[in-house]
């Protein structure tokens, strides 16, 4: 394709960070009115690539040449890639929790005349942005009120508002439940019929297919290969990726199931501040060697089942009953639950899983400190043995156990948190979402080491919004609806159509006993 | 990786440490120079003025070991000052209007810090409420209760014991006299302790892998560092010895030290303060952390509130004004995070004392106390600065 009938043409495009070359030899072309998808491991340098273009690393900085609209464009700023209409949402979204969505939509460019804002006509505009993307919603809402999908929205509102020609969605859906992701894809597909040229920048391949007109694949920093949609497949694509055939995406597992390990019964669990039950009577059961999976809508209580049977760490009033090897198990606090052989590996990893400024030494060794201590005083030598020995079992990919954790990809620091936990000889592992944000060849790993705990005879606890990750891994699944456990599939009678089914059936028959309630 | 690069990411790692040094040995350099230049030369480096160092500051490092304790879990305290006050006029009611012995009241007094840091705690710690508001309330409550516990009154004299907490250098247990024996045998014994202790450090790094520094650098800084002890342990000897100050100080320098670094307990207060929410879902009781490091600020606070008192021999309702503001500049310049998580107990000892040796300079040369604070203050935020610039620089 000619530099003519592109909108953008990124040509050779290098850049260096001191000791990494992030990028080599790049190239990209999007023509005009399409949706390009790129994609790539993490660490491919996608993100990097974004950043050469957006102008947040300036003309000068990277090598190669950047064509834009006809021109040779050299960006100093994101301030110069906005005004030529280049904008960019990212994964963390730039909005203000507090700030209503119309302070929010203007922040910056304010709808003012000499520094006093005019209210009512900063509301009408943003009711007519609302309209275009699809979201209805008072100008006045805080945007705190709003989900993460409604929140998405809102940013793709606001580059409407700034005239918009070239839009890039840095993994937009990452954070959304499916039926969110379903209209965030209309409306990119609605754009693109009013002319908006579109990056996307994703891991999940099925929406890939959906909306891409095109695919670039990045590897290690350099362009692998563009493809056109009528040669777009998920196996081409994931081959191009990791750079290897992956015939089967979850690996082979003869179960060896034993005795139950953990019981949990009558688990009832209060909303932390509001008088809400959030998880009602739920129970479920884990055996030696068994996976088992949760399976539920975002909401469904899942991530709070898991974290209020660790030490209570989160909601109140929990009443209910735990037994681990058969004796009732104290998990009233985090150290107790632990002592009792459980493990909560959590979904938010750099918030709530690790001390990203750390080195991984002592991000392994945090939750047994006293396995690596003598008397109250530390063994530097036994802490850095400990890692080293996680570091090549796990295959954390960095030279030394010293690297700050911060510096990890994301499948890498997601290793980092399951050495920790293991690190506390665990009998039940709980591990809520474990492959969020995890590229493709990372999700295997994590796979493998799954199985690997099972086949020593351990008990897994997978969380996962993922259907087909939940059907690939487990040996059960237990289907959670509105803080309950409404039922359980074998790993034969297990299917996405089977799970829905059950969660949709659970809701009509919801309703029906509320609407009783009422009558009565 | 070549030798060249090496040392450079050896230098952006350790600059800050290394730095620090250097940037004390240049000031006292500095003032040396400037005050042997003047009309009427004086030597900055006589042991007079080596020994007051300590004498004046002690109070300064010792709130600054246990502010970095607090700085490093998240918060802050600024309440210090007036702790010190108030536990300097409770060790004078115990020892000069109740008669108690010296032996008793110190402990006493230290139990009363212990009791002032706890309550502080107990609200920063469970009620989570913001340790600069906790504290900001102790400031004023303890201030009024220095107040109204000295009736607006000084109170002293104290025993000679009491002051010689204070004021007192060690015997000469040697019996040489002059130079101060001892004085010169605890300055041999600490070099070789710390070249010896560093030299195990470097063994036990190859073994795990960890890029030792290179070897030039090693040499350098233990160069620097036996020099330094040398010269300060000799000028003392030649003087009137060792000061008591300076025993509590490198003795609580070096608990301290190795409780930050190398204990579970330690190891926590960092985790903590890296990120409490982590930490607390990794089974470590974090508010009972958070209230021990009030507790253990409490106590320091009243130490060192005891040896101002000592030293001015009164406890005075003005005592320790503006001591939390310089022991919190000692931190920051001696490296610490504002977000907690990270610091060092040397680099804050180091900060203080170059908060100290400027004092102490830009006294001798007559400079106003108008000037003299706004220097600080400049130097205050030069050091954070180069610390931000820094890490930008390598991100």
């Amino acid at each position: 394709m000619t530099s003519s009938s592109s909108l953008l043409e990124m040509r050779n495009i290098g850049k260096s960070f001191p000791g990494v070359r992030a990028l080599d030899q790049v190239n990209l072309s999007v023509a005009p009115g399409e949706i390009h998808a790129i994609c790539g491991e993490n660490g491919a340098g996608k993100s990097t690539l974004m950043k050469v273009l957006s102008g947040v690393y300036p003309a000068g900085s990277y090598d190669g040449e950047i064509h834009y609209d006809g021109a040779t464009a050299s960006f100093r700023s994101i301030r110069d890639s906005e005004a030529k209409g280049i904008i960019i949402i990212h994964q963390e979204l730039a909005l203000v929790p507090l700030l209503s969505i119309a302070e929010n939509m203007f922040l910056g460019n304010e709808v003012a005349n000499r520094g006093v804002i005019s209210w009512p006509e900063a509301w009408a505009k943003t009711a007519a942005l609302l309209q275009k993307v699809g979201l209805r919603e008072s100008p006045q809402t805080p945007v705190e009120k709003l989900g993460v999908g409604k929140q998405q929205l809102i940013e793709i509102a606001k580059a409407l508002a700034k005239d918009v020609r070239l839009l890039i969605l840095d993994e937009p859906t990452a954070a959304l439940q499916e039926n969110d992701s379903a209209k965030l894809l209309d409306l990119m597909l609605e754009l693109k019929a009013q002319g908006v040229t579109q990056i996307i920048i994703s891991h999940k391949l099925n929406e890939i297919r959906r909306v891409a007109d095109r695919v670039t694949v990045i590897r290690d920093g350099s362009t692998v290969s563009t493809m056109t949609r009528d040669e777009i497949t998920e196996d081409r694509i994931i081959r191009d990726m990791v750079g290897r055939d992956m015939a089967n995406r979850y690996p082979h597992r003869e179960p060896q199931i034993g005795e139950v390990l953990m019981e949990v019964r009558d688990w009832n669990v209060t909303h932390p501040e509001q008088p809400r039950q959030v998880i009602r009577d739920a129970g479920f059961t884990v055996r030696r060697g068994e996976i088992v999976g949760i399976a539920g809508l975002m909401g469904s209580g899942r991530t709070e089942l898991a974290m209020s049977l660790f030490g209570r760490s989160y909601g109140r009033e929990i009443r209910g009953a735990v037994t681990i090897k058969g004796e009732r198990a104290d998990l009233s606090t985090v150290p107790a639950a632990i002592a009792a052989g459980l493990a909560y590996v959590t979904e938010d990893r750099k918030h709530l899983g690790l001390i990203l400024d750390e080195p991984i030494a002592k991000n392994v060794s945090l939750a047994n400190l006293r396995g690596i201590a003598e008397r109250g005083v530390l063994s530097r030598g036994r802490e850095a043995q400990v890692a080293e020995g996680y570091r090549q079992a796990m295959r954390i990919r960095t030279p030394t156990v010293f690297q700050q954790v911060g510096n990890l990809s994301g499948g890498n620091q997601q290793k980092v948190v399951l050495s920790k936990w293991l690190f506390t000889e665990p009998d039940v592992l709980i591990l809520d979402e474990p492959t969020r944000g995890i590229d493709v060849g990372a999700k295997y790993e994590i796979y493998n080491i799954m199985n690997e705990l099972a086949a020593q005879g351990r008990g897994v606890v997978m969380i996962s919004s993922e259907m087909p990750e939940l059907l690939g891994m487990c040996d059960r699944i237990c289907v959670m609806n509105e803080g309950r456990i409404i039922g359980e599939l074998p790993k034969a009678e297990a299917s996405q159509e089977a799970i829905m089914a059950m969660i949709l059936r659970d809701g009509t028959s919801e309703e029906d006993v509320t609407n009783g309630e009422r009558v009565a | 990786m070549s030798d060249e690069n090496g040392m450079r990411t050896h230098l952006g790692g350790h600059l800050r440490e290394n730095g620090m040094l250097l940037a004390l040995l240049a000031i006292v350099a500095f003032f040396a120079v400037l005050l042997q230049m003047q009309d009427r030369p004086v030597n900055f480096l006589q042991p007079l003025n080596i020994a007051n160092l300590f004498l004046q500051n002690g109070h300064v490092i010792i709130l600054a070991l246990g502010m970095l304790l607090v700085i490093v879990a998240g918060h802050i305290d600024l309440s210090v000052g007036s702790v010190a006050a108030f536990t300097g006029a409770v060790s004078a009611w115990l020892i000069v209007t109740l008669g108690w012995p010296v032996w008793a009241a110190v402990p006493a007094t230290l139990l009363v810090g212990a009791a002032i840091g706890a309550a502080q705690g107990y609200w920063v710690a469970w009620w989570r409420i913001p340790s600069f508001i906790v504290t900001l309330a102790g400031m004023m409550v303890f201030r009024g209760a220095t107040m109204w516990m000295l009736g607006g009154q000084n109170i002293g004299p104290f025993p000679r014991e009491f002051q010689f907490m204070a004021n007192g250098y060690l015997p000469d247990l040697t019996g040489i006299g002059k130079p101060h024996g001892l004085t010169l045998i605890l300055a041999s014994a600490a070099i070789i302790l710390l070249v010896s202790l560093g030299l195990k450090a470097r063994v036990r790094d190859a073994k795990f892998g960890i890029t030792p520094e290179p070897m030039g650098f090693f040499v350098f800084r233990m160069v620097v560092i036996t020099a330094a002890i040398g010269f300060v342990g000799w000028q003392l000897a030649s003087f009137r010895g060792f000061p008591i100050v300076m025993l509590i100080l490198v003795v609580l320098t070096v608990i301290y030290a190795f409780f930050t670094e190398n204990t579970v307990a330690g190891r926590r207060i960092y985790a903590l303060g890296g990120n409490e929410k982590a930490t607390k879902l990794s089974g470590i009781r974090t508010e009972r952390m958070v209230f021990l490091c009030f507790v253990n600020m409490g106590v320091l606070a009243a130490l060192a509130g005891m040896l101002v008192t000592a030293r001015l021999n009164s406890a005075t309702p003005k005592a320790g004004t503006g001591f939390e503001l310089d022991a919190i500049a000692s931190v920051f310049i001696g490296g610490a995070a504002m977000a907690g998580g990270s610091g060092k107990i040397v680099g804050v000892v180091i900060g203080a004392l170059i908060m100290g040796v400027m004092n102490m300079g830009m006294s001798m040369m007559s400079l106003g106390i108008d000037y003299q604070q706004m220097i600080k203050g400049a130097v205050l935020l030069a050091a954070v600065w180069f610390d931000i610039y820094n890490k930008q620089k390598r991100g």
